[in-house]
């Protein structure tokens, strides 16, 4: 390369080297940017000068009505998701497992739960007691169905049922995706099945399962509200029960937006931890590894 | 020991391999293959691949189950319990609890990713033989001294290389005391500057009396460490020897043309 630059043509670019740099200027992004800021602009004077009582909106906003609501909300969410995991592994191990009939109930399952709606679901399970008045074993106990099966358990069936349904197939690819390496090393040092699947294989799956299922319990959050329409309380209904009472519609809707937005915000922040947690192998300091083997639990 | 003395039947033998065959599918991975190894024995195995030479190393510990024959391992038959004259097939647990007489050593390595050094080599006297964590955090440690890793104990998979990943299997599968030592192309993935570290480690273990049965490529390795080599084309048995006559003057034309190929 230098033998074919000659030194004249070297200095003169030793001296361009040495000039000012002016920085492009993006016109089109201010432009964009200006347009972008009128229409916000425009927006919010909207909403100031509309119809809304903002006081209504932060007198609501902390109503022991709406916490209650956001607490079933809550343990909604929580509820129909733990389901929904448990679920979703024991059906991923059936339709991996060797045995037929296992695999045949695994893709039933799979298939009604993701082939209906889910406020079809609710719908049926709310209904129950219209098909089996009583429930139980028979001859052992029995229960009404109406005492049962009331809006939670209605509502944590149907959520829980559907969601073990996508979670199974989220678990599956998470399995699939541990090399089958992995399981001959574990049969090789004497580990049976099931315990190669808890100590080597899903704890692997679990960096590509973590994901989307933490996709889904922001998901969840949201879906509970369709649970309004089977009279469980959780927070839409409560917001809607208040407003059929003092008729201030939208500041109601805004109260429950806001939570909403709130603990979408939070679990989003939990969710990159997690992933983090999940990512090992791939990172941490040798410091912490070493602490973690001397404390770990068997 | 020459290759008569050593047909499967021997009293003293470790591992008894008595007419086994295996298919997959239509195709015959193994065929009739009988061979026996006397304990504290290097027994190698060769051949082109495709030979059925590690499909014989991972019947030997079950990871693939025999269509025929019976193998015998620390006097006990494997996969089936006898009841009269019949063979029962064994359970899960059973078939687990066999398999800790054998140590298998991968030619991927097949470290658990999500664990560190130590914790590979604890998990399994840690979850399957329920030992106490001191103790063989401390016995894991000693193991990786001598595979020449003491440092690395806290180094994840990732960030080891081959050859120390290799030297960590090895540590893992010496972890669960096993009887017999299986080396499945423990050379083949690495690249060549990395195979002399890991050969180091397989020497010293003979050394020290263990018994190993290694499938390799690396004929020099053989000739040195082995008591007995076996060439093995299409799923069988072709020639059985000491390592200076099976190595260096075959009888077989397809020994020779084998060697002579590898050599080239």
């Amino acid at each position: 390369m230098s033998d074919t630059t000659s030194p004249i043509a070297g200095r003169e670019l030793a001296a361009v080297a040495q000039l000012r740099i002016v920085p492009r200027r993006f016109y089109g992004r201010w432009v964009a940017a200006a347009a972008i800021l009128a229409v916000l602009a425009w927006l919010v004077s909207a909403f100031v000068e509309g119809d809304i009582a903002w006081p209504v909106v932060g007198q609501f906003f902390t109503a022991p009505a709406i916490l209650s609501g956001l607490g079933n909300t809550l343990i909604m969410t929580v509820c129909a998701m733990a389901l929904g995991v448990v679920l979703g592994v024991v059906f991923a191990i059936m339709y991996m497992s060797p045995n037929p009939v296992l695999r045949g109930v695994a893709l039933f399952y799979i298939w009604f739960f993701r082939g209906t709606p889910l406020l079809l679901q609710l719908l049926i399970w709310f209904n129950l007691a219209l098909v089996f008045p009583t429930i139980g074993i028979p001859g052992l106990f029995s229960w009404r169905t109406i005492d049962v099966i009331g809006p939670f358990m209605a509502t944590l069936l149907g959520l829980g049922m559907n969601q073990g349904a996508y979670t199974a197939e989220v678990v599956r690819g998470g399995i699939l995706s541990v090399d089958t390496g992995q399981t001959e090393a574990a049969k090789a040092i004497g580990m049976t099945r099931l315990t190669t699947l808890r100590r080597i294989v899903l704890p692997q799956a679990m960096r590509v399962i973590i994901p989307p299922v933490g996709n889904e319990v922001i998901s969840m959050v949201k879906l509970t509200s369709v649970a309004s329409v089977i009279q469980y309380a959780e927070i839409l209904r409560n917001a809607q029960t208040i407003y059929y009472a003092n008729a201030r519609v939208i500041e109601l809707l805004i109260v429950a937006a806001g939570w909403y937005l709130l603990v979408v915000t939070l679990l989003q922040i939990g969710q990159y931890f997690l992933e983090r947690h999940f990512s090992k192998g791939r990172g941490g300091s040798r410091k912490q590894r070493a602490a973690a083997v001397e404390e770990e639990p068997a | 020991m020459s290759a008569v003395q050593s047909q499967a039947g021997s009293d003293t033998a470790i591992v008894s391999v008595a007419h086994v065959s295996k298919f997959f599918g239509p195709f015959r991975a193994l065929n009739d293959v009988s061979l026996s190894i006397e304990p504290g024995m290097v027994q190698c195995i060769i051949g082109p691949s495709g030979s059925g030479k590690s499909t014989l190393l991972r019947c030997i510990n079950q990871l693939e189950k025999i269509d025929q024959g019976a193998i015998r391992l620390d006097g006990e038959l494997i996969g089936y319990r006898r009841v009269g004259d019949e063979l029962h097939e064994l359970s899960d647990a059973e078939i687990a609890r066999q398999r800790l007489a054998t140590g298998m050593v991968f030619q991927r390595f097949n470290l658990f990713n999500h664990m560190t050094a130590l914790q590979n080599i604890i998990e399994g006297p840690l979850t399957v033989l329920k030992r106490p964590r001191k103790e063989i955090v401390a016995e894991a440690t000693a193991l990786l001294e001598r595979v020449g890793l003491a440092d690395k104990r806290d180094s994840y998979p990732s960030e080891l290389s081959g050859g120390q990943q290799q030297r960590v299997a090895i540590a893992r599968a010496l972890a669960m005391r096993p009887k017999i030592m299986l080396f499945d192309e423990p050379t083949s993935a690495l690249d060549p500057e990395l195979v002399g570290e890991v050969l180091n480690v397989m020497r010293d273990l003979a050394a020290s009396g263990m018994t190993m049965i290694v499938v390799t490529h690396e004929l020099g390795f053989a000739r040195e460490v082995a008591n007995d080599v076996v060439f093995m084309a299409r799923g069988e048995i072709v020639e059985r020897g000491a390592p200076d006559v099976v190595l260096v003057a075959p009888t077989q034309a397809r020994t020779r043309e084998f060697i002579a190929a590898v050599l080239k």
